[in-house]
């Protein structure tokens, strides 16, 4: 009764879960393009594809990619072996444990006529897939807490995920082991199966049972008497055997019971198996029940994602199918930080702090911004540089164990945020240049605007440049700032500069313009002068520093060796730094 | 031989005709390459916003390259630059090591600076020597002109890139000649191609693109040829882009050195990615002797 009331409960508080999870497949927006598309226009394009995919040659691609991919888990053996049996050991052993103990009245006994779970080899299996769990779980643990993988970050979900699976497997077998040496089981278990009814067989019986299977008895110790034992096994054979193998059979159950050893009695007087019968069976409710709300859901995600990029053509697919797909993906990642350790720019996290930077971590803070917009500015531009610090090298997309196609992802998301209106200093670097490759895939209208923003208020906080009508009064020399400027090797060497102007001669920026001082505001012998009389809002504020090549032409001819290109260099740094600095403050 | 192949992050993702050809080439020549899957970005996009997650970056690239005993041979130049500077940098400035030893140790690295950085060409050009890539060319070209684009950052600043002349580079153009193909004189040969402000500023960056483009097919170039990631990708991919934004007329394919002297040496097209390339190259074919 309160079995069947916890699993209604669960299960109708899963599917429920669910319900939600796949309304929000289709419901949440990422990224621009997803923006002007109703839910109910993304479930018919779902539907529309999924016909189209299965009624095609593409099945066969869809069967491929579920055999090698979803089920025996390709992608991540390609990454590390260990990964792949600590996976396989989970899923497997777990699914088995699923499918041939917890449905068993389902699926096992319309398999197996003869089922009973205490007999072989149901028994045996039974704690091998456990262990088979148990040994997974153990590897995750060495992983995350032992070997202490670098940037493989563990969040609050990930102990859940791992805790709920271990308290599962646990109390069953500790469970198991006091059903085995219980003396109340052992007397429930005779009066319903067996047929003895004289009290000399039952004590024979017993006396077996101890002898041989673990039971602990309140009557009966060594040593035994041989003939009692004789007596014991054909009772056995005659009652119990039919349905009951060894419990020795149930190694980790029977070790268990042999560990309890003498405190088996008191154990079970106290009802220990009642109480961890409830563990284990609330632990699988719950576990069951908050599924769709943990990253659990990869299970069911993953697998949409495996099989969809598989398919999907992103010149070709439909824009609400990737829509879709985004927020599917979402869900399918699993938390593994394959990404973030083969990411191009996983280092800078340790300079720059930013967690944003390492993708599986972005993505957290992706699936917090989808579904909630408003979480903040400071959260909203941590996320916006995370997502801009990036060289699209494309490698966590390549490596990504379920397959999400990460790359759209971040270029999707990119756009979105800088859309948005928040500055984005790193747009004036060469992380800009894969959305210059990419700019006839963004709207014209769009593309300029955030990169306009992050000049534009770069320029809003130089004063001297944006009244050019103030005269400068003397001595103006911000010695600070001037001093700031030896980062890299030499480079106060601003100081030996004559302005001979041979850098402004060959710039090729310069070279470019009619009226170069009219674009660029400073020219680069000009900036030099700047920095040495300590004048940094003409040093920052001129649009030359944004639009320097770095070719060093200017440096490579400089006759005072002035090293000019590593000068701007650092004035980009300082006027960044500056800006985030600012900007966040605010 | 042996070294250390770094492709950086363009190549992978945009341009794996370089790393084919390249490979091909070096296979050929009879060079080890051995693969470092760790080895990150260059550093050199940090360059603008942080100074020293720049050298981080470059610095953890050093750091495996000798935990190995490698050198580090780039493709690219503007990796062959950043990486080089960060070396510079680092060997001068014992408290900058200090401080990147320090977060390095944290997976087992140290930067001590006994990894040497090179660039495709110089292997070919001083390790392996002219001679002996003459001797593998069996197709020579013929009446092809070509346009040598050397690269910023790969001849500036001279004094920390040791790569050639500065001002009268020779390296590149006698590696081209070698093919049987001219190298011709032009004027913007020394200039950047403006891929560094691509997405900053794009009119400026297709400004001087173009007007290289222009410049080469004034001299006479049947094609461009390189040997950087970044001026290949402007050279090709946007200027495809600039012939559909601007309706600019006639345009001047870009080929990877690699994929010319793979050509040379009768390396299967395949191999070489020809047909990956945005603006057809395939055209080159007809010059074979």
């Amino acid at each position: 009764m309160v079995f069947t009331l916890l699993l209604y409960t669960s299960l109708t508080v899963f599917i429920l879960g669910m319900i939600y999870k796949i309304f929000t497949w289709f419901s949440r927006k990422i990224g621009i393009s997803a923006n002007d598309i109703t839910t109910s226009e993304r479930v018919f394009a779902a539907a529309k594809g999924i016909t189209s995919t299965i009624f095609s040659l593409k099945i066969f691609v869809l069967l491929k990619v579920f055999i090698l991919d979803v089920l025996l888990q390709k992608r991540i053996l390609k990454e590390n072996f260990l990964r792949w049996a600590m996976h396989m050991l989970i899923y497997g052993g777990f699914m088995l444990l699923l499918l041939m103990h917890a449905l068993d009245t389902i699926i096992t006994e319309s398999f197996f006529s003869e089922y009973y779970s205490t007999l072989n080899p149901f028994l045996f299996l039974r704690d091998f897939f456990a262990i088979m769990v148990i040994v997974g779980l153990a590897i995750a643990v060495y992983r995350r807490f032992v070997l202490r993988v670098p940037r493989l970050h563990s969040n609050p979900m990930d102990y859940y995920v791992i805790s709920i699976l271990a308290i599962i497997m646990i109390s069953g077998i500790l469970l198991e082991g006091v059903k085995i040496a219980s003396y109340t089981e052992f007397q429930n278990m005779v009066e319903d199966y067996a047929e003895a009814d004289d009290e000399e067989e039952t004590t024979a019986l017993e006396n077996l049972w101890v002898k041989e299977f673990g039971l602990v008895s309140p009557n009966v110790k060594e040593p035994f008497d041989q003939e009692i034992i004789l007596q014991g096994q054909e009772v056995h054979e005659m009652n119990c055997a039919e349905c009951h193998s060894s419990p020795k059979w149930a190694f980790t159950g029977y070790t268990t019971a042999k560990i309890y050893g003498p405190f088996a009695l008191v154990l079970d007087r106290l009802g220990s198996v009642n109480f961890l019968w409830y563990i284990h069976i609330l632990s699988c409710f719950f576990g069951l029940a908050y599924l769709p709300f943990s990253k659990m859901i990869h299970i069911f995600a993953s697998q949409i994602s495996l099989l969809t990029n598989a398919v999907m053509d992103n010149e070709k697919s439909s824009l609400a199918n990737i829509a879709t797909r985004q927020a599917i993906e979402l869900d399918a990642c699993t938390h593994c930080a394959t990404c973030s350790l083969k990411c191009s720019v996983a280092i800078a996290f340790e300079k720059i702090g930013n967690f944003n930077i390492l993708p599986s971590e972005k993505l957290q803070s992706l699936k917090a911004y989808v579904a909630n917009k408003n979480i903040g500015e400071k959260q909203l531009k941590a996320i916006q540089e995370g997502v801009y610090l990036c060289t699209n090298c494309d490698r966590c997309t390549v490596v990504c164990p379920v397959g999400i196609n990460l790359k759209d992802l971040w270029f999707s998301v990119r756009e979105e945020l800088i859309q948005k209106g928040h500055i984005e200093p790193l747009m004036l670097s060469p992380f800009s240049f894969y959305r210059g490759l990419n700019r006839q895939s963004i709207d014209s209208k769009e593309y300029l605007k955030p990169l306009i923003g992050a000049k534009k208020a770069i320029a809003a906080k130089c004063e001297l440049m944006n009244k050019p009508e103030d005269i400068i009064t003397l001595p103006p020399a911000n010695k600070r700032f001037r001093d700031q400027v030896d980062l890299s090797s030499r480079s106060d060497t601003y100081s030996y500069c004559f302005s001979c102007e041979n850098c402004t001669t060959v710039c090729p920026v310069v070279e470019n313009y009619e009226k170069p001082q009219e674009e660029l505001g400073l020219l680069p012998h000009q900036i030099m002068r700047s920095v040495g009389l300590g004048l940094r809002d003409m040093a920052f504020g001129s649009k030359m520093l944004w639009d320097c090549l770095t070719c060093y032409q200017c440096q490579e001819n400089c006759p005072q060796s002035v090293k000019v290109t590593d000068i701007l260099y650092e004035l980009k740094n300082m006027a960044i730094k500056e800006n985030v600095r600012v900007h966040s403050n605010s | 031989m042996k070294f250390a192949l770094f492709i950086g992050c363009n190549i992978p993702a945009r341009l794996q005709q370089y790393e084919l050809s390249a490979r091909a080439v070096l296979g050929n020549l009879n060079i080890d390459i051995i693969d470092i899957p760790e080895f990150n970005c260059c550093g050199y996009p940090m360059r603008n916003a942080d100074f020293k997650a720049f050298v981080l970056l470059s610095a953890r690239n050093l750091a495996l390259a000798e935990k190995q005993g490698l050198n580090v041979m780039t493709l690219c130049q503007c990796c062959f630059g950043s990486l080089k500077k960060a070396d510079h940098l680092l060997k001068g400035d014992a408290s900058l090591q200090n401080e990147v030893n320090t977060i390095l140790a944290k997976e087992g690295l140290m930067y001590m600076g006994n990894s040497e950085v090179t660039h495709f060409l110089s292997v070919l050009y001083n390790d392996i020597g002219l001679d002996s890539i003459k001797d593998m060319i069996t197709n020579a070209f013929k009446d092809l002109n070509i346009a040598t684009h050397y690269g910023c950052h790969a001849l500036r600043p001279s004094d920390i890139m040791q790569f050639d002349n500065p001002a009268t580079p020779v390296l590149f153009d006698q590696l081209v000649e070698i093919t049987g193909a001219k190298s011709v004189d032009w004027a913007l040969k020394l200039e950047c191609c403006g891929a560094p402000l691509l997405g900053v500023n794009d009119e400026l960056s297709m400004d001087l693109a173009e007007k290289k483009l222009a410049d080469g097919k004034q001299a006479g170039a049947d094609f461009f040829c390189t040997a950087c990631s970044w001026c290949q990708l402007q050279f090709d991919t946007v200027q495809k882009m600039i012939i559909e934004l601007r309706g600019m007329d006639g345009h001047l394919p870009s080929i990877l050195f690699p994929q010319l002297l793979g050509l040379g040496m009768g390396i299967d097209q395949e191999a070489l990615g020809i047909k990956m390339n945005d603006i057809d190259i395939s055209g080159i074919e007809s010059f074979l002797s």
